[in-house]
């Protein structure tokens, strides 16, 4: 008999079949995600998620008989006062309250539920999403090189120094070039010793000789020689800049009514979620603005409230020093998303305008602008101020887009279809 | 590998030495409680086992191996994936339990035991799977007859390489699409009745007679007969001839379709054996559920309560050792919100119990019933000679006694679903029990539960139709919705349109007709 310890074998075995699941029931799945979407809170977004997997999706058919025709005979247990001939009237549910008939998977047919991991629901969530222009940014903004290993030299500084390699040289030359060994001297010292103990001339005379050229040999053929030395070599490698910046830019002011600043939030949400899949590291900045602007914390971001006027160029000028200041163009993958209702002094426009088109655009991979309002503006179609100014950056910039919103349940569309694959190729 | 004994804790000498107390268990514990286990499952009970080996395995793992059904390795497939997420949906949710431990049969015998058992109910499992069942596995005729113990591991192995290779060479979609269908027709993918077995050169032997004989039999003369020249060749004609040459009727679909299916390539062919494999592989297991569990059961029972006796269990171990049994064996009765059915541990191991009691100390009734055992004294060799030669169908019909009946209140149910009630037809009583051991017989009849679908009539010539036969028994026709995609697969592997005829078998009315037409994936 043996007894072997499984519990350390690697785990999920069945993450194939678990895939291929997944793959097989896609549709029901993506349909759950987005479902999902539209009734969680931002704040869990990336949370699991219990699916609901349609019964048909994923059926198994085999020959069986149909439960509605035919004659059955059971056995049972459990017979209290039934005597040959009675009759008992048939459970409500079809032949499953009483019958014991070969159906145990019955249930088979019915829905199930099940929860997708986290990477899972995102896989799904950003299916078919895709950062735009990350291609063309990923040559430009090469970071400064990381050394990669890259086999051994025979020079370098003698922190490098690789003693295996060196030793494991040494020991060859020494073997090849029949280096005499330590211990072989001593053997031979030992018998001249002896030799000359017994007073044995001729023969201390010869191990003298010999000895003699031993030592010559020893001192000709070093231990270590430098030719034996060898240094861990190092190369650099230019490795793409793995860091962004996404700055969340907001109207403030006071025509900002909360549930605007939700849909904003779910928006700024969603492309921190996506982002974070693509970069190891993120940094958050939160702007908002009124008629002057700030840097704030994510929480005074969303909550704090604030009088004042609306002039939207203070927000960009912000982003603008907070680049300067922190974020180097070379080293910083740069993405903004600005949310507002549209208002903004119409003196402040062509400001705005250049400010955008000549600085703050062409150094970000990505500028969106979200224009959140209530449902009625959005359906009277009137252009606001930022969004008939915006207009024109449109076409000049691939890199900037602009969409509306009016209910939660259209984030994700319109996130989905800011980034959706064929866009970013284009 | 042969049993070993430990020399340290011979039978006799080990009277009152407690093999453990308390929960925890280690690896050295569970080698020694096999021991113990050992010494009264070979030597005094006679039993007959594969060399065992155990192996300690967390609940994930025992998730996975249930989604696999029970395999320790399988191909992937999506199915898979399904049962895992479902098994897994209902444990988190507390709905269900993780058995215990799972047994496969094959040789050397792999236990899968939980990490998270106790010492007893690893004492229990090993009792339980190690000797019950690993008996079972090795002394029963189906399991010999149908399944090879020492091939099945290195089988499966090859199946996972060769559907994985196959995904790399022919894609993900191309092979699962083969797996569906197959998946599909597995529980048609058996051979019900023993197959003559002939070795390879018993084969060569009887195709080179048969050549001879067509040799020596064959004259020109007959090559000038007009041949029968009608357009509707499924009543005579090439077809007929090739119905006899492809061996129709034929009950395995799998099998037919893997020799004759006019499109298949070699791959897909190979794709629809592993499937009838792993089905036929699994076939005794459905067919001898009851006994079978019934053996384990009785075989745990026996081992720990003589491990009591003699003192190597403590009585809190035997007290939850208890629980869990009678939880296990426990059968509520039909009117119960818990029933699903003959729990086929209660009624095992009912049975098993017995077929004891009957040898050791029998009633009058049981002198009538059972001649040749009542009283024999020998209730080992008879339980034995049981676990060997049947079947859950034969066994039922050998030897449910009129005391299990009345112990468990059997009765027989007849059910018309033209009728709003059912009627009682049988109870424990004088006039009942024969006729509840025939209907019970019936129940386990894994041959009859299942519909008889035949192949009857396959055209390779001409428009390559297939047709089946459903033998309508008492009048239970088909779920049609299930059928009619069932029939699909059959028809996206068949390649051409596939007919099956709903025929009743006592007048040989077709009742009704299904129709499909293959479908690329």
């Amino acid at each position: 008999m043996h007894i072997i310890d499984r519990r350390l074998n690697p785990k999920s075995k069945s993450l194939g079949n678990r895939q291929r699941f997944i793959r097989r029931a896609k549709a029901d799945i993506r349909e759950a995600v987005q479902d999902a979407l539209r009734k969680r809170k931002v704040s869990d977004v990336e949370g699991q998620e219990n699916i609901r997997i349609r019964a048909k999706t994923v059926r198994e058919p085999s020959f069986s008989h149909g439960a509605e025709q035919g004659r059955r005979r059971y056995v049972l247990p459990g017979n209290e006062q039934y005597q040959v001939g009675d009759v008992i009237p048939k459970p409500p549910s079809g032949a499953g309250g009483g019958g014991a008939d070969g159906s145990p998977d019955g249930d088979g047919e019915d829905d199930f539920v099940f929860t997708l991991s986290k990477d899972e629901f995102l896989e799904v969530f950003f299916e078919d999403l895709e950062l735009p222009n990350l291609e063309k940014r990923k040559l430009m903004s090469l970071k400064s090189p990381t050394p990669v290993r890259a086999g051994f030299s025979t020079e370098g500084s003698p922190s490098k120094l690789s003693y295996a390699r060196t030793m494991r040289n040494s020991l060859a030359r020494r073997i090849a070039l029949r280096r005499p060994k330590d211990e072989d001297m001593r053997e031979m010292e030992a018998a001249l010793f002896q030799a000359e103990a017994a007073r044995d001339e001729p023969k201390a005379a010869a191990l003298r000789i010999k000895l003699q050229e031993l030592r010559e040999r020893r001192r000709v053929v070093a231990y270590i020689d430098p030719i034996d030395l060898r240094y861990r070599r190092f190369e650099p490698k230019p490795t793409p800049t793995t860091q962004a910046v996404m700055f969340c830019l907001m109207d403030a002011s006071a025509s900002m009514t909360e549930q605007l600043k939700d849909l904003a939030k779910r928006f700024f949400m969603l492309l921190y979620v996506f982002l974070s899949r693509h970069y190891k590291e993120i940094d958050l900045v939160f702007i908002r603005h009124t008629s002057v602007a700030a840097e704030v914390d994510e929480d005074t971001f969303f909550r704090g409230v604030q009088t004042g006027g609306t002039v939207v160029s203070s927000a960009l000028l912000e982003m603008q020093r907070v680049i300067a200041e922190r974020y180097p163009v070379d080293e910083w993958n740069i993405y903004a998303a600005q949310a507002s209702d549209g208002h903004n002094f119409s003196d402040d426009m062509s400001r705005c305008l250049q400010l955008l088109n000549e600085e703050l655009i062409p150094i970000c991979q990505y500028f969106a602008y979200i224009e959140v309002t209530e449902r009625e503006f959005a359906r009277s179609r009137f252009a606001s101020q930022l969004w008939s100014g915006y207009l024109g950056l449109e076409g000049l910039h691939d890199n900037f887009a602009m969409r509306r919103v009016s209910s939660a349940g259209e984030i994700f569309p319109v996130f989905h279809d800011l980034f959706a694959r064929s866009n970013a190729a284009a | 590998m042969v049993l070993m004994k430990t020399e340290a804790a011979p039978a006799v000498h080990a009277r009152g030495k407690l093999l453990f107390d308390g929960p925890e268990w280690d690896f050295d514990l569970v080698g020694r409680v096999y021991d113990a286990c050992s010494e009264i499952a070979l030597d005094e009970m006679g039993l007959d086992i594969y060399p065992n080996q155990i192996e300690v395995i967390t609940s994930e793992q025992m998730l996975d191996a249930y989604a696999s059904i029970g395999m320790p390795l399988l191909y992937r497939h999506w199915s898979f994936g399904k049962r895992f997420a479902r098994e897994e949906t209902l444990y988190r949710k507390g709905a269900r339990g993780l058995a215990y431990e799972l047994v496969i049969n094959s040789n050397p015998c792999i236990n899968y035991i939980m990490e998270e058992n106790t010492m007893t109910m690893q004492t229990l499992v090993i009792a339980h799977a190690a000797f019950g069942h690993n008996h079972f596995f090795k002394n029963n005729y189906l399991f010999k007859q149908w399944t090879r113990a020492d091939a099945i591991l290195d089988y499966l192995d090859f199946a996972k390489t060769y559907v994985t290779k196959c995904e790399e060479r022919y894609g993900l979609e191309a092979v699962e699409h083969v797996l569906d269908n197959a998946h599909a027709l597995m529980s048609h993918g058996v051979d019900r009745y023993a197959p003559p077995r002939r070795t390879a050169a018993e084969q060569r032997e009887r195709a080179l007679a048969r050549a001879t004989y067509e040799e020596q039999s064959y004259s020109d003369l007959w090559s000038t007969v007009p041949t029968l020249n009608t357009e509707d060749d499924h009543v005579s004609g090439p077809g007929a001839v090739e119905t006899s040459q492809l061996g129709l009727p034929a009950e395995n679909i799998l099998y037919f379709l893997e020799k004759n299916a006019p499109k298949l390539d070699d791959w897909q062919r190979e794709l629809l054996r592993i499937v009838r494999s792993l089905a036929q592989y699994l076939h005794p297991q459905r067919q001898t559920k009851m006994m079978n569990e019934g053996c384990a059961t009785f075989t745990h029972y026996e081992i720990m309560n003589t491990l009591y006796q003699r003192g190597r269990l403590t009585e809190g171990t035997m007290l939850e050792f208890l629980h869990s049994h009678s939880s296990v064996v426990f059968q509520p009765t039909f009117r119960d919100r818990r029933f699903g059915g003959l729990n086929p541990y209660a009624l095992g191991f009912e049975m098993m119990k017995d077929i004891k009691r009957i040898a050791e100390e029998p009633t009058a009734e049981d002198k009538d019933w059972f001649p040749d055992l009542a009283g024999t004294g020998d209730a080992m060799g008879a339980l034995r000679g049981a676990w060997a030669d049947f079947r859950d169908e034969s066994f039922a019909h050998q030897y449910l006694s009129p005391k299990t009946i009345r112990d468990l209140r059997l009765f027989s149910l007849d059910d018309d679903a033209e009728d709003p009630e059912m009627e009682v037809s049988a109870i424990h009583d004088e006039q009942g029990y024969r006729r509840i051991r025939r209907r019970l017989s019936e129940q386990y009849d894994v041959a009859a539960q299942d519909p008889r679908i035949e192949i009857v009539e396959a055209n390779l010539s001409g428009n390559r139709r297939l047709v089946l036969r459903h033998m309508v028994r008492d009048e239970r026709l088909l779920e049609k919705a299930d059928c009619e995609r069932t029939l699909q697969c059959l028809a996206n592997l068949w390649g051409h349109r596939v007919k099956l005829l709903e025929i009743c078998d006592e007048t040989d009315d077709v009742l009704v007709e299904h129709d499909a037409l293959p479908r690329p994936s």
